[in-house]
């Protein structure tokens, strides 16, 4: 592909690769950064605190089994808090790797490739996060294998009925169908990074990662087709995994809850703060290993529209549910969400609509857009809303149901925000050492978007 | 959509209500924030300790989760040497015995498993218990297990023996003997035990000087004044209100907390509910200051200063004519509405039936006295007997003049039997430091109390259910009370067993005692198997009182009444789930959410609402209220429908007895209590004090929304249309389903609650509670929304927030045949039986609370932390071996008591037959007094609840969600006066 | 550039992959092997009891009846454990010095009662009830196996949810005529399959009912 011709297409001053850039500079700069010996402050700072938040974590999960979920704010009439919240946002943050890497891969989004290694590896470990609420969250964690259909004393399988049990499904397979997604690709730049490196237990631990690659066009043929499979089976799982995350409300009689369109409008939502994600990481992670040269602002500004794009879809389910309510004419779903926008958490539903669907449309403005603070900034905002979103759906459509005798009213402890901010802690914590020991840009997918005189054969450069 | 669920409909009054029926949300966010640490599971949690490594243990199993292969500890089985012969290991049997409150009895069924007793039920043979009971009575089998009941003997706060006791005591008594007892003083509570009136006769033949005094905090000193008054001698009156049409009460809450409270909602309730073709209801006029149950019954209810009532009476009586009352102007409403009552009364003549509160001065009652007369209510809706206590008299002149001696030093010796003067005399008394005088007093108790901390003995009491007894009911019928259990601590003496000893007849067994005073002149054959009836009847037979012929001797023109008050007045009552105070230590009642208010763990000044506007007070808010130099803070709970110039403060709290669960908390009501403004006392002043204090209730949300929750309707409309009510709301038919419908052959439970007769008294609360061994959770869990009450009685307010219609809903599960909680539940833990049971299996549960969150109903409650005590080897002993014990992390709630289908499906298939109408009752209906709740099979259409169901009146609650409810309510009907619409 | 590991590497990881997933398998496999085994269940474990009683002695080589000391089994949930005075009924004239008997003597003359190990002892959330088994035709050697042939007492089946399950969805295959519950020798006909349908008609089983939760659990 010819640059000029991407510019003419796209009309972008930016290239999806600084000039001058070449097959050596790209590996060069790339596995430099993980073989470096020196860590980068900024690095050691993240890292220093995150972890701090991973033991925070560690603390409210141990008092939390000790207790038991009575040490969270949960109560009769809202049987859900946080726990819930948090898993269906991190599944949801989950989401953009998959969509960057698969379906942008079908639709041959080259862009995708400056970007796609970073995703996946940030949807692994927020599903990791997600993973661990469900389990948190039950009165009996230590029967959490119940949930799973195996041969046991008792002759019981799980109720399939139940879409708890679909949950353990969907988000088991996403976890695993993305991590080889995420290691399949990982394998070319293992290799190189084997072949690169200096010191002996680096070129074993890469080599045996690298699972024997050698970069031949059997291997590589072989790779492609199985990269290509992989996203194939992906591509679903962006749509299936939180529309049964969604089925968790939705299948549930609760007005605020039981809505048709949540399914579309959760996914949507999902991969809207996926990409909010990807851009508050990767914003300061590009500033701290200066990689302005391959994660462009033309990068920023795709991610940029994808995330309005979406978010205008995430609108429009917010008007259909107080459509739905009007239009019903059951009592119920009115009141709720009267309640919703009037009631005790109604600061709540104006944040929600602040953060989701005001504050995010000055994303159509280029200027704003290639704005890296502002975006950064709104992308958080975004996290923030998509947040108060779960919070919305759990808590008010909980809190006054059907008979008002048991209405109350759900109030956080400091555990239930322990959790939360450890999550949060570990899931950076997860996401930076990984950009330390791995290289958080497919090196040689990256090289797919040089321009062609970039391609020219470098005898320093390996053979991949 | 049908418009009578439409929330538009005066939206105004809502808005208005919701900011006086819920605290203020910001405040209450921004404190709840702040509470550094969820609090602990209850009150009952004890120190950490092995329990708390226990639990780390099992913690990290769970992390290992290792739990499964953890093997399951070896058991022993200990059979007996020589088997009972009447005993089947795992058969309960049930015995005959009494519940004796305030000196009354209540006969009772005590079911007893392996020796221990777990449950009582009502004696139907009894007159005041007619087969049902109330929560206290339910609730005190949890006091015989309390593990705070007093142990040991105490010499001033030192640990004795009863030797050395005995000692002292004799030496006293020598003393005495040539003084013939002149420094020698009983106290008790009231006492109508045959038995115990007999012994202390009997101690005053051999002390001609001592005397013996009776005080009961809550006593019948007004009613039998007013009696002497009217009639010139002590009578009881007892009143019939299946006889009667129309009722007034005069701030008397006959069906709530009370003496006879159990017959009364019996008889009042036989003519609230259906039996011919056309509903005739009796109509039931109220006039009383703090909203009680029998207000929140009462189809015209007055809200009146209870200094008013006075004239109230004069009025009415002035009205219906009864020579010599005069006419007290109480302005134009209620004016009106006693006109009104007046013509009603007059119209029903003998039909008809007026009463006064205890609590309400002699004044009232002889008025009460004389309108009943003129109307010729006597013989029909009242009767008047001699009281049941062998020696009735002025309990609070008779304490006075004790307190005299005492403080005159004229008392050497002080024996107080089972009363707790120290705590509960009113504050002018001053009993506390004039018991410091008496050089020798010794205190008879169950509890470590506030009496027994200044006598110089304490002696621990056993239990009713340890120890041979007898008692008498409000009507003189006599039971003999029975042990079910040999005393649980060695230590421990019935009064009986002390007064003995007072005789000098030393070491005689309870047993011998009252064995020997009824065996009186009967040979022992005969004595025998009159000892035997009367042991399996439960009662006595021809012990009751023969009805009285009284005169009136009284121009009620003679009465006068006290200045006008003027400013607010302060009222004090009984608690309605602690009373005296004498159940403050017993967490069921403590967490039992009391009628009306809701409120739990607490007593607080009422007030209504507008009260509370005009002294900008919100719930919580600490106010000192003040009569004269004496002082007390409080929180303020504000109470729709309360009078607007009262505050209303419960008796019972405040206590500082050694007790777990009821030491500290509450305010001391008793230390604003004085002679002779026992009940109320004009001259409140009353300030808001910075602070707040958190007072747990357990229904935030008191209006409905206009949703179809409690059905209303009026008796006329019934009358003219009963199918019309089948109309109301949306009923989804049985093709609104995707699914075939599922076919229960066989039997096919299902319940029926009357809201027309239900009072929300709570009786079938604490049977469920007692049934199913459900835990207390401690008031911090109260406030997070925690309660484990499997039935809960929700309780509405209607209208006019200064004037409301009160309803009460008890609310079960309702065992949906299509049961929303069964979809959701990941691992099938709650299923569907064929009987259409909604089946909970505790063991299965991994905790998601998937169900209760889809629960329409949310009658599921969850065990959030470890509630069920485990430590504690006294409940142990109580528990219910029919009912699992749920632990940490598992869902629960009302099985319809599954344990007594299966038992009753047993015996039934053993002898091949089907199970019988009402071979299955469950705990709540056993106990229901009024028969609201009724329990059967559906499929047998003979069956009592299929004809409860085919009633009219009959719906489901939210029917229109199509969760198609095995639990249905019959709706309510109002019999209002045309006149006072 | 020298090769980091060995040619042989090549076979050793492909084989790591297959060995991982029967690794994985297996440790499941043993698992729930252990899980059933006699060393969690103590089933076929002769239990030691403060007293060496012998049901073999007492039933076959006595013939004394199940009922005669588990007096309760068809009142009542609970079977019933023989107080000492019925073993002293006998062991007062009989054995009456044999030391093996002195704890029964000490509790019969103590009043202490004697402390027998649980064989059969299902978890407290399971409501089982014997009386109800007994009147529809559940033999005693159905679920205690040949205790007549048992010198020491051990339990013969897990007692498992699973193994309640087994006769909970078709007693017909377990059912027996009532007047042979007590038969520890007897062996099902051989047209069991139609037999026990017709006895089930006959003490009209539901069998529908019988995998309720509400039939055990409480």
């Amino acid at each position: 592909m010819d640059p000029k011709a991407h510019s003419a297409a796209f009309d972008i001053p930016e290239p999806l690769l600084a000039e001058g850039e070449t097959y050596a500079t790209i590996t060069d700069k790339i596995s430099g950064d993980v073989l470096q010996t020196k860590t980068p402050r900024g690095m050691l700072i993240t890292l220093l605190v995150s972890f701090f938040l991973v033991l925070v974590l560690i603390g409210s999960i141990s008092y939390l089994f000790v207790k038991g979920v009575g040490i969270w704010g949960i109560n009769n009439p809202v049987g859900w808090g946080f726990a819930i919240v948090n898993l269906v946002w991190w599944i949801g943050i989950g989401h953009a790797g998959t969509l960057i890497s698969a379906i942008l891969l079908l639709l041959h989004q080259h862009w995708r490739n400056a970007i796609n290694r970073f995703a996946e590896a940030m949807t692994l470990f927020a599903v990791c996060c997600a993973g661990m609420f469900p389990i948190l969250h039950l009165g009996r964690p230590w029967l959490a294998f119940w949930l799973a259909p195996y041969p046991n004393t008792m002759s019981l399988w799980p109720n399939f009925r139940s879409p708890l049990v679909w949950d353990v499904f969907a988000i088991s397979t996403y976890l695993f169908v993305s991590f080889m997604f995420w290691y399949v690709g990982l394998i070319p730049d293992l290799a190189s990074m084997r072949d690169r490196a200096a010191k002996r237990w680096q070129k074993v631990s890469f080599g045996v990662l690298a699972m024997g690659w050698r970069g031949s066009a059997h291997h590589w043929h072989r790779y492609e087709m199985a990269y290509l499979l992989l996203a194939g089976l992906a591509t679903p799982l962006v749509v299936s995994v939180h529309s049964i995350v969604s089925f968790d409300f939705a299948v549930g009689l609760l007005p605020g809850w039981h809505v048709t369109v949540f399914p579309p409008y959760f996914v949507a939502g999902a991969i809207y703060s996926g990409f909010a994600m990807v851009l508050t990481l990767i914003i300061p992670a590009r500033k701290l290993y200066h990689l302005e040269a391959y994660i462009t602002n033309r990068h920023l500004d795709y991610m940029a529209k994808v995330m309005l794009a979406t978010g205008m879809i995430v609108l429009y389910g917010y008007a259909m549910e107080l459509f739905f309510a009007y239009y019903s004419g059951s009592p119920y779903e009115r009141f709720m969400i009267l309640n919703r926008i009037t009631g005790p958490y109604g600061w709540s539903y104006f944040m929600l609509i602040l953060c989701n669907g005001v504050i995010p449309q000055f994303l159509w403005f280029k200027k704003f857009r290639l704005h890296i603070l502002s975006l950064f900034l709104v992308s958080i905002v975004i996290n923030i809303g998509m947040w108060l979103e779960r919070f919305v759906i759990v808590i008010t459509s909980l809190h006054r149901d059907f008979l008002p005798s048991s209405w109350d009213m759900y109030y956080p402890t400091v555990w239930d925000w322990g959790t939360f901010i450890g999550s949060i802690g570990i899931f950076v914590w997860l996401m930076f050492l990984f950009i330390r020991v791995m290289p958080m840009i497919s090196i040689f997918e990256l090289k797919h978007l040089l321009p062609w005189k970039g391609r020219v054969f470098d005898s320093s450069a390996d053979a991949n | 959509m049908n418009e009578s669920v439409n929330p538009s409909e005066n939206s105004l009054e809502k808005r208005h209500w919701r900011s006086l029926s819920e605290y203020d949300d910001s405040a209450e966010l921004r404190e709840r924030l702040h509470r550094e640490f969820p609090v602990d599971a209850s009150t009952w949690d004890n120190p950490v300790s092995r329990r708390e490594f226990l639990r780390l243990m099992g913690a990290s199993f769970a992390l290992a989760g290792l739990n499964s292969c953890v093997k399951q500890p070896d058991e022993t089985i200990l059979p007996y040497t020589k088997q009972p012969e009447y005993l089947v290991p795992g058969k309960p049997l049930a015995y005959a015995t009494a519940f004796v409150m305030g000196g009354f009895a209540r006969g009772i069924l005590v079911t007893s498993h392996m020796g221990r007793p777990t449950k009582i039920e009502g004696n139907p043979d009894h007159p005041s218990s007619l087969g049902s009971t109330d929560a206290f009575t339910q609730a005190s089998i949890l006091s015989l297990y309390d593990p705070d009941r007093s142990q040991v003997i105490l010499r001033k706060g030192e640990i004795s023996t009863w030797s050395r006791f005995l000692e002292t005591l004799e030496r006293a008594l020598d003393a005495q003997q040539p003084i013939g007892g002149a420094g020698l003083r009983v106290l008790t509570g009231t006492v109508t035990s045959p038995t115990l009136v007999g012994q202390l006769r009997a101690l005053m033949q051999r002390f001609p000087k001592a005397r013996w005094s009776g005080y009961e905090p809550v006593n019948l000193d007004n009613l039998y004044e007013g009696a002497r008054l009217a009639f010139g001698e002590i009578v009881h009156s007892h009143y019939h209100f299946d006889k009667a049409d129309v009722v007034l009460s005069l701030d008397a809450d006959f069906l709530g907390a009370g003496l006879d409270s159990t017959r009364h909602a019996r008889e009042f309730s036989s003519r609230r509910t259906i039996t011919g073709p056309k509903a005739a209801l009796s109509r039931l006029y109220v006039a009383e200051t703090m909203p009680s149950v029998t207000g929140s019954m009462a189809d015209h209810r007055l809200k009146i200063r209870s200094s008013q009532v006075v004239r109230l009476a004069s009025s009415l009586a002035a009205r219906l004519g009864v020579p010599g009352a005069r006419t007290v102007p109480l302005g134009d409403s209620m004016d009106r509405w006693i006109g009104a009552v007046a013509e009603d009364l007059r119209r029903m003549g003998r039909g008809s039936l007026v009463l006064a509160g205890s609590e309400q001065p002699v004044s009232v009652h002889a008025f009460v006295h004389a309108i009943n007369m003129f109307l010729g209510n006597s013989g029909t809706t009242v009767s008047y007997t001699d009281p049941a206590e062998p020696e009735p008299g002025n309990q609070m002149t008779s304490l006075a003049s004790l307190a005299g001696e005492m403080d005159a030093g004229r008392v050497d010796v002080l024996l107080m039997l089972g009363t707790n003067p120290a705590y509960d005399a009113p504050a002018d008394i001053r009993f506390s430091e004039r018991l410091a005088k008496v050089p020798l007093s010794v205190h008879l108790g169950t509890h470590v109390d506030e009496t027994a901390g200044i006598s110089t003995w304490h002696l621990p009491a056993s239990h009713t259910l340890e120890s041979w007894s007898d008692a008498r009911a409000l009507d003189g019928t006599t039971t003999i009370m029975q042990p079910l259990i040999a005393p649980l601590y060695s230590t421990t003496r019935s009064v009986h067993e002390v007064v003995e000893e007072v005789l000098g007849r030393s070491g005689r067994k309870g047993h011998d005692i009252v064995v020997d005073h009824w065996r009186g002149g009967r040979s022992s054959k005969d004595f025998d198997g009159f000892w035997e009836r009367c042991l399996h009847d439960g009662v006595v037979a021809g012990t009751s009182l023969p009805v009285k012929q009284v005169k009136l001797r009284l121009d009620v023109g003679a009465l006068e009444f006290p200045a006008v008050p003027s400013g607010m007045e302060l009222v004090f009552r009984p608690d309605p789930t602690i009373w005296d105070g004498s159940f403050a230590n017993n967490g069921w009642l403590q967490e039992l959410p009391k009628p009306v208010t809701k409120l739990t763990w607490d007593n607080a000044a009422m007030v209504s609402p507008a009260a509370a506007a005009r002294l900008s007070l919100s719930n919580g808010n600490l106010v000192e209220l003040r009569l004269g130099q004496d002082a007390v803070t409080a929180p303020v709970w504000i109470v729709p429908g309360h009078e607007d110039d009262s505050v209303t403060l419960h008796l019972g709290y405040g206590r500082a007895l050694k007790g777990r669960v009821g030491n500290g908390i509450g305010t001391n009501a008793n230390l604003l209590r004085k002679r002779p403004a026992l009940w109320n006392a004009t001259g409140l002043e009353i300030r808001k004090l910075s602070g707040h204090y958190d007072l747990a209730g357990t229904q935030d949300h008191s209006l409905m929304e206009g949703r179809d929750i409690v059905r209303v309707v009026a008796q006329s409309e019934y009358n003219e249309n009963p199918e019309s009510l089948k109309k109301r709301g949306h009923v989804p038919g049985p093709e609104e389903t995707l699914y075939p419908p599922y076919v229960y052959d066989g039997n096919a439970w299902g319940m029926s609650i009357d809201l027309n007769a239900c009072t929300g008294c709570n009786a079938c609360v604490i049977a469920c509670q007692a049934e199913n061994n459900i835990p207390i959770v401690g008031k911090m869990e109260v406030l997070n929304a925690r309660e484990m009450h499997w039935i809960r009685v929700d309780r509405y307010f209607e209208g006019d927030p200064d004037d409301p219609a009160i309803y009460s809903q008890p609310v079960p599960c309702m065992h949906c045949e299509t049961a929303p909680c069964e979809v959701v539940c990941p691992v099938a833990a709650t299923t569907h039986d064929h009987e259409g049971l909604n089946v909970m299996t505790y063991n299965r549960c991994v905790g998601t609370r998937y169900c209760s969150n889809n629960c329409p109903y949310k009658v599921r409650r969850f065990n959030f932390l470890q509630y069920s005590e485990t430590e504690i080897e006294q409940t142990k002993l109580m528990r219910n071996p029919d009912v699992t014990v749920r632990n940490r992390g598992v869902m629960e709630k009302c099985t319809y008591c599954v344990q007594r289908i299966s038992g009753a499906r047993i015996e039934a298939k053993k002898e091949n037959r089907e199970i019988r109408d009402g071979e299955v009752v469950t705990a709540c209906e056993s106990a229901c007094p009024s028969h609201a709740i009724v329990f059967g099979n559906i499929n047998d259409k003979a069956s009592r609840v299929s004809l409860a169901k085919a009633d009219a009146r009959n719906y489901a609650l939210l029917a229109e969600l199509n969760t198609k409810p095995r639990t249905t309510y019959r709706a309510r009907l109002t019999n209002r006066n045309p006149e006072l619409e | 550039m020298a090769q980091i590991f060995h040619p042989s590497m090549k076979v050793i990881s492909r084989a790591s992959i297959v060995a991982a997933l029967i690794l994985v398998a297996a440790g499941g496999w043993i698992a729930a092997e252990v899980y059933r085994s006699g060393y969690q269940t103590n089933v076929n474990v002769p239990r030691e009891q403060a007293v060496p009683f012998s049901h073999e002695h007492h039933v076959n080589g006595l013939g004394i009846s199940c009922a005669y000391c588990h007096t309760f089994a068809e009142r009542s949930s609970f079977a019933g454990i023989p107080p000492t005075h019925t073993c002293m009924t006998c062991h007062s004239q009989i054995w009456n010095t044999s030391p093996m008997l002195e704890p029964v003597r000490t509790s019969y003359a103590t009043q202490r009662p004697l402390q027998w190990v649980r064989v059969h002892d299902l978890p407290d959330f399971a409501y089982f009830n014997h009386s109800i088994h007994i009147a529809k035709g559940m033999g005693c050697s159905t679920c205690h196996g040949s205790v007549n042939l048992m010198p020491l007492t051990w339990k013969t089946h897990s007692l498992a949810m699973e193994w309640c399950l087994e006769c909970h969805r078709q007693p017909e295959k377990y059912i027996r005529p009532r007047d042979e519950v007590y038969n520890m020798s007897y062996s099902p006909p051989e047209d069991q399959a139609s037999f026990g349908k017709a006895l089930a008609r006959q003490y009209n089983i539901q069998s529908t009912r019988l995998t309720d939760c509400s039939i055990c659990h409480r």
